[in-house]
């Protein structure tokens, strides 16, 4: 027999459903933490395992030097990713130009710098250009390097951030008379950076860890300190897993900006 | 009202979309404080003539003319300096209202209103103030001057879309379907503002749908079919003793497809 409803009775069946939601929740997040600190606690007891243990005295007396780095890291990343997010709004407008030198200026630096690596662009950067005459700073040649990289990449991004903005919102401005590099400066790119700042971001966060690469001419950020303390003491183990430690933090923090800032510029949008 | 000038004028508008024949010679003219309605089928080409006319699509050929600025069709120049700055004066005198209203998310309401008279008219900031509130006055949401166009409902969008086209003063105001991307409910407020615009001598042309806002509203009536004008005169000749067996059609499918 089917019970009879009772008034209240609906209220009664809705708490039980949320309490169970509630349960599942805590009890997905208690086992996700629970399975960190296992796997973590994992990896620590294989790292001390080794032959010779984990050195923590040497990690201790280095770690100033090391994440001294970081802050060249941060720094170097930072002034990267500003000029290559205006090289990258440049080349969009090249790549969207109908102006046809514009046009193939964007097109030609996209394409070489897409398809030659990193390290290369590194490299000739610093030591090419030093041999021809062109005998940048060491700093100048690693940021340039990572900007013009980045700046290739975004340039794609950006495009199809601007692409992105309905044609309406040209065709209204537009039709309020808007002459057409002011519907591009006031109406357009304000809304494509809106659409592109979440890449923006991903990008910043890659950047991060890519900037390791310019450790190789010997830009003194927080690779090349882990292993200028490493090795001369044979503890490049211990210096690399610190180093790593110290990445993933930074990208941790980072990402957690990103977030934030995002949710932010979500304001008065669509 | 008593028409006065002629406002618009468009002769033997002819415009193509590849091979696609889409206006086949198309004359108009609108008077000073006409309201105009432009019907017909999807396809008839009313909206492309709309668009033709303020040079959101260039026409093939044909000629317009807008409160004295002349602009012939010239679609191998048509990215050329002159041609545009041509255009943007025929802009500057014809206040466009799109299906999709087409306000700027990231700008407030006020915003939205006052960005083309202080940028592009230059008047000062406080001018184009006072002139946006009265028109947000006028068509009731001065109250969300601050809000941003995303917590707007659809008609109110189109409300402000309306104001900020007031806003730049233009001689006509031209309508594509404005209420075809509305909820039901919500197509009265607009189609209310248009004929409280149309009652104070606004010139007006629109694209619709709504016949019966056509013969309520409408001064004279135009009916396209295959990029043609096939019939045109006051509402109730056009909608109630159509001539042509085209517009008899049209009507008879409309009248058929939403019982009234």
């Amino acid at each position: 027999m089917a019970l009879p409803t009772q008034p209240g009775s609906a209220d009664l069946i809705l708490g039980e459903v949320r309490r169970a939601h509630r349960r599942q929740r805590v009890s997905f997040r208690l086992q996700f933490i629970a399975t960190w600190v296992v796997l973590i606690l994992g990896l620590v007891a294989i790292l001390a395992s080794g032959r010779r243990g984990f050195d923590l005295e040497f990690v201790q007396e280095w770690a100033p030097f090391i994440l001294n780095g970081a802050t060249t890291t941060v720094i170097v990343s930072l002034v990267s990713i500003v000029v290559a997010v205006v090289l990258a709004g440049l080349g969009a407008l090249g790549r969207l130009s109908t102006n046809p030198i514009l046009f193939g200026v964007a097109s030609l630096y996209v394409s070489l710098v897409r398809g030659t690596p990193l390290i290369v662009q590194i490299f000739f950067a610093y030591l090419a250009l030093a041999e021809v005459g062109i005998v940048l700073p060491i700093l100048v040649a690693g940021i340039s390097a990572l900007a013009f990289n980045y700046g290739a990449y975004m340039t794609e991004v950006f495009r199809a951030g601007i692409q992105a903005v309905p044609r309406g919102q040209r065709e209204a401005a537009q039709a309020l008379g808007m002459p057409e590099r002011f519907v591009m400066r006031r109406i357009v790119l304000p809304q494509a950076i809106r659409i592109v700042v979440p890449a923006i971001g991903n990008e910043f966060i890659a950047m991060i860890k890519d900037s390791a690469l310019i450790s190789t001419i010997g830009v003194t950020e927080l690779l090349w300190r882990a292993q200028a303390a490493g090795r001369p003491q044979v503890r490049i183990f211990e210096a690399l897993v610190f180093a790593a430690l110290v990445y993933w933090v930074l990208t941790m923090i980072f990402s957690f900006a990103q977030g934030r800032l995002e949710k932010r510029m979500a304001k008065g949008d669509r | 009202m008593e028409l006065g000038e002629v406002v618009v004028r468009a002769t033997g508008i002819e415009k193509y979309f590849g091979d696609h024949h889409v206006l086949r010679g198309v004359d108009l003219e609108v008077r000073k404080h006409e309201t105009v309605m432009l019907v017909g089928r999807s396809g008839s080409g009313k909206t492309t003539m709309l668009r033709c006319l303020n040079f959101l699509e260039e026409p093939t050929v044909g000629v317009v003319e807008i409160d004295g600025v002349r602009v012939e069709a010239d679609p191998l120049h048509a990215r050329s300096r002159h041609h545009q700055e041509q255009i943007r004066q025929i802009r500057l005198r014809a206040g466009m209202l799109f299906q999709d209203f087409n306000l700027f998310p990231h700008m407030t309401v006020l915003q939205n209103c006052i960005e083309a008279p202080t940028h592009v008219r230059r008047i000062p900031k406080k001018g184009a103030v006072a002139t946006a509130e009265r028109y947000l006055e006028k068509v009731g949401l001065i109250e969300k001057r601050e809000e941003y166009p995303a917590r707007l409902s659809g008609g109110q969008k189109q409300r402000v879309a309306i104001a900020r086209a007031l806003c730049m003063e233009p001689k006509v105001l031209m309508f594509d379907e404005p209420t075809s991307a509305l909820d039901p409910e919500l197509v009265g407020e607009v189609l209310k503002t248009m004929e409280e615009l149309a009652h104070e001598g606004t010139t007006m042309m629109v694209v619709t749908h709504e016949m019966s806002f056509a013969r309520e509203a409408a001064d004279r009536v135009i009916f396209m079919a295959d990029g043609l004008v096939v019939e045109e005169g006051p509402p109730e000749q056009v909608l109630d003793a159509p001539r042509e067996e085209a517009t008899q059609q049209f009507l008879r499918r409309f009248l058929r497809a939403i019982p009234d």
